[in-house]
């Protein structure tokens, strides 16, 4: 693509795709928009027509609104911080030679599989159960009272249930960021009287700069999104413990039927997610630069 | 001090014997060249030097102290890797400075003992750049640089210039003699390159499938090589080996010459043959010289101005007193 006539060509190929991809998004938001300042309530169709800013002023005096942005970012950087660390560590074992590592690699991975409220319903369920759950057990069997683990740690049990989700996707890109360093460099670290832990520091953790902004990235971009497994395990409660803004929203609309307030709880969320977004570019974008 | 002294050392991957039993002593200050070709352990060896690969029987000892089981960094040794191996995330400067700082040298100290590298190595206006920013040959001298400042007791150079070009590499060449004269420190050399070998060690370990098949100055292997592998590895272009009747006449299974031993002669001589391709260097002249009912091909020097052409009838005469004989083990008689 470097004469003029093909420049032009591949733009013209390539305006179709563009412009139906930019109808997508802006019908939507442009749609949520014209909704979050009309009065929209499913329950009182006769009532209709702009009402300015109350939904938004409805939606922020919610009384769950501020938890609802503290839960969101408690779970974001809660799941990230776990994954990441926990990804780094599985990635370096299982980067090691060791016995069934094509198993144990697919082992690692598989939880990525497994649809979100499954996952959820079978942590729910299976584990975290204070009579029948298998930690319920463990505990018994240790001699200790068993937890109950969603009424009494809604939030960090929510936490744990989608960090093990998303552990794989951070284990899986590490990993082959892992494998892409050169072992000549780790040797000559070593030659230079670095011990392993310099090594991993000054060597292994740079090299993974990139990777870990991507994994920090793409997993915000779903974690504000969580929704599934908020409704299948806690429902956002005990009260507004684990409501997410993404929950609330869900709570507007489909519980309160006032789809009016639901947008601009869209509109709200939209914001918090542009937030986030700077927030992080600034902090770890950088490292996305060759 | 840069004692080196290995005794029995064996190297195995399984089943397969990558180096066999070998001996050899290396001495405080010499430039040790390890040649051969692709395959014959002369990195392995290297490595097993380095402790970056663990040898399964033998004694290494460097400077009077067993070696055998220390790990890399106790041995005082440091390595120039193929790839150089530079942390690109690190500027030169704190390339250079790596070593000291895991030894945890203090500030002042790096700093002056980088500047002195840099100055050594031409580096100094390229300190606050990184590995990526840096030409192949200056990405060389960062490598170096990173082994200077650890006052190493011997460096271990794998394959250093074969990521450069040919242009370069010369020059790189005698930086590292250079430096080598500069600092008297033990330096072992791993290449595939005979050229580089010829040129810089004071001596020559020639490899072969993990043996050593001759140990000796550049030329004194040029001049007595022990056995064919050594005649043919050595000296380029390449000894011309001759079998059968010819060779027989010499009381020897197999003969070899080298081009610059052999006359050329328009009418008379003792072998004839036809002109094929001749590579003009200017100073010299190769000439390949076919049909002489001895060998495929014969590869005789001439003077940059000897006017022979392709089809052209010549006659070699060799040096009588230049032939190297060998029996039918490929050994010198």
């Amino acid at each position: 693509m470097s004469t003029q006539a093909s420049r032009s060509a591949a733009r013209l190929m390539l305006s179709p795709a563009v412009g139906l991809l930019l109808i997508w998004m802006i019908v939507p938001l442009v749609l949520t928009l014209w909704f979050s300042f009309q009065r929209y309530n499913l329950l009182y169709p006769d009532r209709s027509g702009f009402i300015g800013l109350a939904n938004y002023v409805n939606f922020v005096g919610t009384s769950g609104f501020l938890d609802a942005i503290l839960n969101t970012l408690i779970l974001v950087v809660g799941v990230l911080a776990i994954t990441v660390v926990g990804g780094i560590l599985i990635a370096l074992l299982i980067d090691q030679p060791l016995w069934g590592q094509g198993i144990v690699r697919i082992l690692v991975i598989s939880p990525f599989f497994i649809m979100p409220p499954v996952a959820a319903l079978i942590w729910k369920n299976m584990f975290f159960n204070p009579t029948n759950g298998l930690f319920a057990e463990l505990f018994k069997f240790i001699g200790l009272r068993p937890f109950d683990f969603l009424g009494q740690a809604p939030l960090g049990s929510i936490i744990l249930i989608v960090s093990w989700e998303w552990l794989p996707f951070a284990t899986l890109i590490l990993l082959t960021a892992l494998q892409s360093l050169s072992s000549e460099q780790l040797e000559a670290a070593e030659m230079d009287g670095a011990p392993p832990v310099k090594r991993f520091w000054f060597i292994m953790l740079p090299h993974l700069a990139r990777a870990i902004t991507v994994v920090i990235l793409i997993e915000t971009i779903f974690l504000l999104g969580i929704f599934g497994e908020i409704l299948v395990t806690t429902n956002g409660g005990p009260g507004n413990a684990s409501t997410t803004l993404t929950y609330l929203v869900y709570k507007e609309a489909l519980l309160d039927f006032d789809a009016g307030t639901a947008a601009a709880g869209g509109v709200v969320a939209v914001i918090l997610a542009n937030i986030v977004a700077m927030f992080l570019m600034r902090a770890v974008g950088r490292n996305l630069d060759a | 001090m840069g004692q080196i002294i290995l005794s029995g050392v064996t190297k195995r991957f399984g089943d397969a014997e990558v180096i066999p039993p070998l001996d050899l002593d290396i001495e405080d200050g010499e430039f040790v060249v390890f040649v051969g070709p692709s395959g014959c352990g002369k990195s392995t060896l290297l490595r097993l030097i380095a402790g970056l690969e663990d040898t399964t029987a033998g004694r290494i000892t460097i400077d009077g102290r067993d070696a055998t089981g220390m790990p890399p960094a106790k041995r005082g040794l440091a390595m120039v890797f193929q790839s150089y191996a530079l942390y690109p995330h690190m500027s030169v400067r704190k390339n250079i400075a790596f070593p000291l700082r895991m030894a945890g040298a203090s500030q002042a100290e790096q700093d002056r003992k980088v500047e002195a590298a840099a100055k050594v190595l031409n580096l100094t206006s390229y300190l606050d750049r990184r590995p990526g920013q840096l030409s192949g040959g200056q990405r060389q001298r960062v490598a170096i640089g990173r082994a200077i400042v650890r006052e190493p007791s011997a460096f271990l150079f794998d394959e250093p210039l074969s990521n450069l070009d040919a242009a370069l590499r010369v020059g790189m060449r005698m930086e590292i003699s250079e430096l080598h004269e500069k600092l008297r420190t033990t330096m072992i050399y791993v290449t595939h390159d005979q050229v580089e070998a010829m040129t810089m060690a004071d001596k020559i370990v020639v490899l072969n499938a993990g043996r050593i098949e001759q140990v000796g100055g550049p030329l004194e292997l040029y001049r007595n090589p022990r056995n064919l592998f050594v005649a043919g590895f050595i000296g380029s272009p390449k000894m011309n080996f001759i079998s059968g009747p010819e060779a027989q006449r010499f009381g020897a299974h197999t003969i070899g010459i080298r081009p610059e031993h052999i006359g050329v002669h328009p009418t008379m001589g003792d072998w004839r043959g036809v002109v094929g391709v001749s590579e003009h260097l200017g100073s010299d002249t190769f000439f390949h010289v076919h049909d002489t009912g001895l060998a495929p091909g014969l590869t005789v020097r001439a003077g940059g101005e000897v006017a022979l052409r392709h089809g052209d009838t010549v006659f070699l005469t060799p040096e009588a007193d230049k032939i190297h004989r060998f029996d039918q083990n490929g050994q010198r008689l």
